[in-house]
């Protein structure tokens, strides 16, 4: 197990991707269209649209901040132009990126305009992309690969057959020196003493249960006027048969198997630093948003298990579909990869799954494209913390 | 492996719930299900017909009870719950929020 390999982009930080995107970054909401016409100019390259950018401040600013570096930094990204407003916010991000060592440059739109912004920065967009061109694969330990994970629109289906799959998938990879990556605080609501008694000792389950307490006493408590029916669960969980949070939640823990312990818990869009492991993240449980955040942590390849059908994908970390429910696979089957219903005809057992899974992870490391990608779907979602100045 | 494939599952032998994991069942039927911790098999009645990835009581439940599923609390019974009986938002409540 430990000799597997994959087929991957060794960046100049020595982290390996699996994709190889020229992304046009906007600093803010004014510089999408300026973005979007050098994505158009230049074929290949991806603008990443957004909405946010402007007048935030704080600790919203410096997630801000830390989700746009984080993206452009991540290894699936072989070059990044970033077009902003002005250029001192625009500088910071590409000061950020830069510290990869990949090839970023920054615009300002100030005293410029969009045209003359658009040429420039189309110019060196066509040189980067065609420098990326030419990047080839190389094999990887597996002990290479940075794996994220969040489940959505699930159902009873995710607890018995895909979240389980999940788990089995990160107990084999952890016990091989992968970086595994879950999150989703308020999700963890009902399960949160057996998430705590999983960390790797007793001031790290400390952090990750303050965290928790942190969301809700912050977040949750505040804000809610019901008791989040049809939020959390939400309508579709509500449909697939699940009824309570502390239901879900002890479905959604299903994730992370039976022996992994996290070794740290990451703010929202944070890089692990200490090394191979399991980590949690500081996440919304909206889909977009973790996965926006998981990929700016530097994640290469996301891992979905789903029930009722979630459809999400996100712009450069390729998101895999696991599901058990074999209606979910009938009705909309575009967007499942991997399909793990035997499990409830008990035609296969977890050990299976778990290996087809790592089979999946393996083949969309070494280039298949997901359902998602096919499908074109490229949810980049920031998360805004409070209301900007 | 079992050789026809269960109509419920349920994940510890402790849980009140099973949930059924086929199409089409209607009030009335028998079902077998799998414990799946403890490798057993059972057979209940059910009362109403149960969507696919829907609960229903594997023992009487009464008004104000824990209700277990893997073997943890996840809420509390709203109403006195019959074995065979559908367990959703109706007669099933989080005890968290």
């Amino acid at each position: 197990m430990s000799e597997l390999t994959f087929f991957g982009y060794r960046r100049e930080n020595n982290r390996v991707g699996i994709r190889n995107h020229v992304v046009i970054l906007p600093l803010d909401d004014l510089s999408n269209a300026a973005c979007e016409a050098v994505a158009n100019n230049i074929k290949g390259t991806l603008a990443l649209p957004h909405h946010y950018g402007r007048l935030q401040f704080g600790e919203d600013l410096e997630l801000h901040f830390r989700t746009l570096i984080g993206t452009g930094a991540n290894p699936n990204v072989a070059a990044v132009v970033v077009i902003g407003i002005e250029p001192g916010w625009t500088a910071r991000v590409v000061d950020g990126i830069a510290k990869t060592g990949k090839p970023v440059q920054g615009f300002a739109i100030e005293q410029h305009g969009d045209i003359e912004t658009i040429a420039s920065a189309s110019r060196v967009a066509k040189d980067f992309l065609q420098a990326a061109s030419e990047a080839r694969r190389e094999e990887c330990p597996i002990s290479d690969l940075w794996v994220s994970h969040k489940c959505g629109e699930s159902d009873t289906t995710s607890g018995m057959g895909a979240n389980p799959t999940v788990g089995n998938f990160i107990d084999k990879t952890d016990a091989i020196g992968v970086t595994n990556c879950f999150g989703e605080t308020s999700e963890i609501t009902g399960a949160e003493h057996l998430c705590r008694e999983r960390a790797i000792n007793k001031e790290v389950g400390d952090k990750w249960f303050a965290t928790w307490e942190a969301y809700m006493n912050e977040v949750i408590e505040p804000n809610k006027t019901s008791d989040l029916s049809e939020s959390q669960p939400t309508k579709g969980n509500i449909e697939g048969g699940l009824t309570t949070i502390e239901e879900k939640a002890m479905g959604n823990l299903q994730k992370i198997g039976k022996n992994a312990r996290y070794i740290d818990v990451l703010a929202p869009a944070e890089t692990p630093n200490k090394g191979a492991g399991l980590y949690y993240m500081d996440t919304s449980s909206a889909a977009a948003e973790c996965v926006t955040l998981q990929a700016a942590g530097g994640f290469a390849v996301h891992i979905f298990p789903t029930g009722q059908g979630n459809i999400i994908g996100n712009p450069i970390e390729p998101v895999i579909k696991v599901t058990a429910n074999p209606r979910t696979v009938r009705t909309m089957g575009e967007h499942v990869d991997l399909d793990v219903s035997g499990l409830l005809r008990r035609e296969m057992n977890l050990d299976q799954a778990g290996d087809a899974l790592i089979d999946m992870v393996i083949r969309t490391c070494n280039g298949r494209l997901t359902a998602a990608e096919a499908l074109g779907h490229r949810e980049f979602v920031m998360t805004k913390l409070y209301r900007s100045a | 492996m079992s050789s026809s494939p269960p109509d419920f599952l349920v994940h510890d032998e402790k849980d009140a719930v099973g949930v059924v994991v086929v199409e089409n069942i209607e009030a009335g039927q028998r079902l077998s299900g799998w414990i799946m911790d403890a490798d057993k098999t059972i057979d209940v009645t059910v009362n109403h017909a149960i969507p696919l990835g829907h609960k229903f009581a594997l023992r009487a439940i009464s008004n104000g009870d824990s209700v277990l599923k893997y073997g943890e609390n996840i809420g509390h019974a709203v109403a006195d719950i019959a074995t065979g009986d559908h367990v959703h938002v109706h007669n099933l409540k989080t005890s968290k929020w």
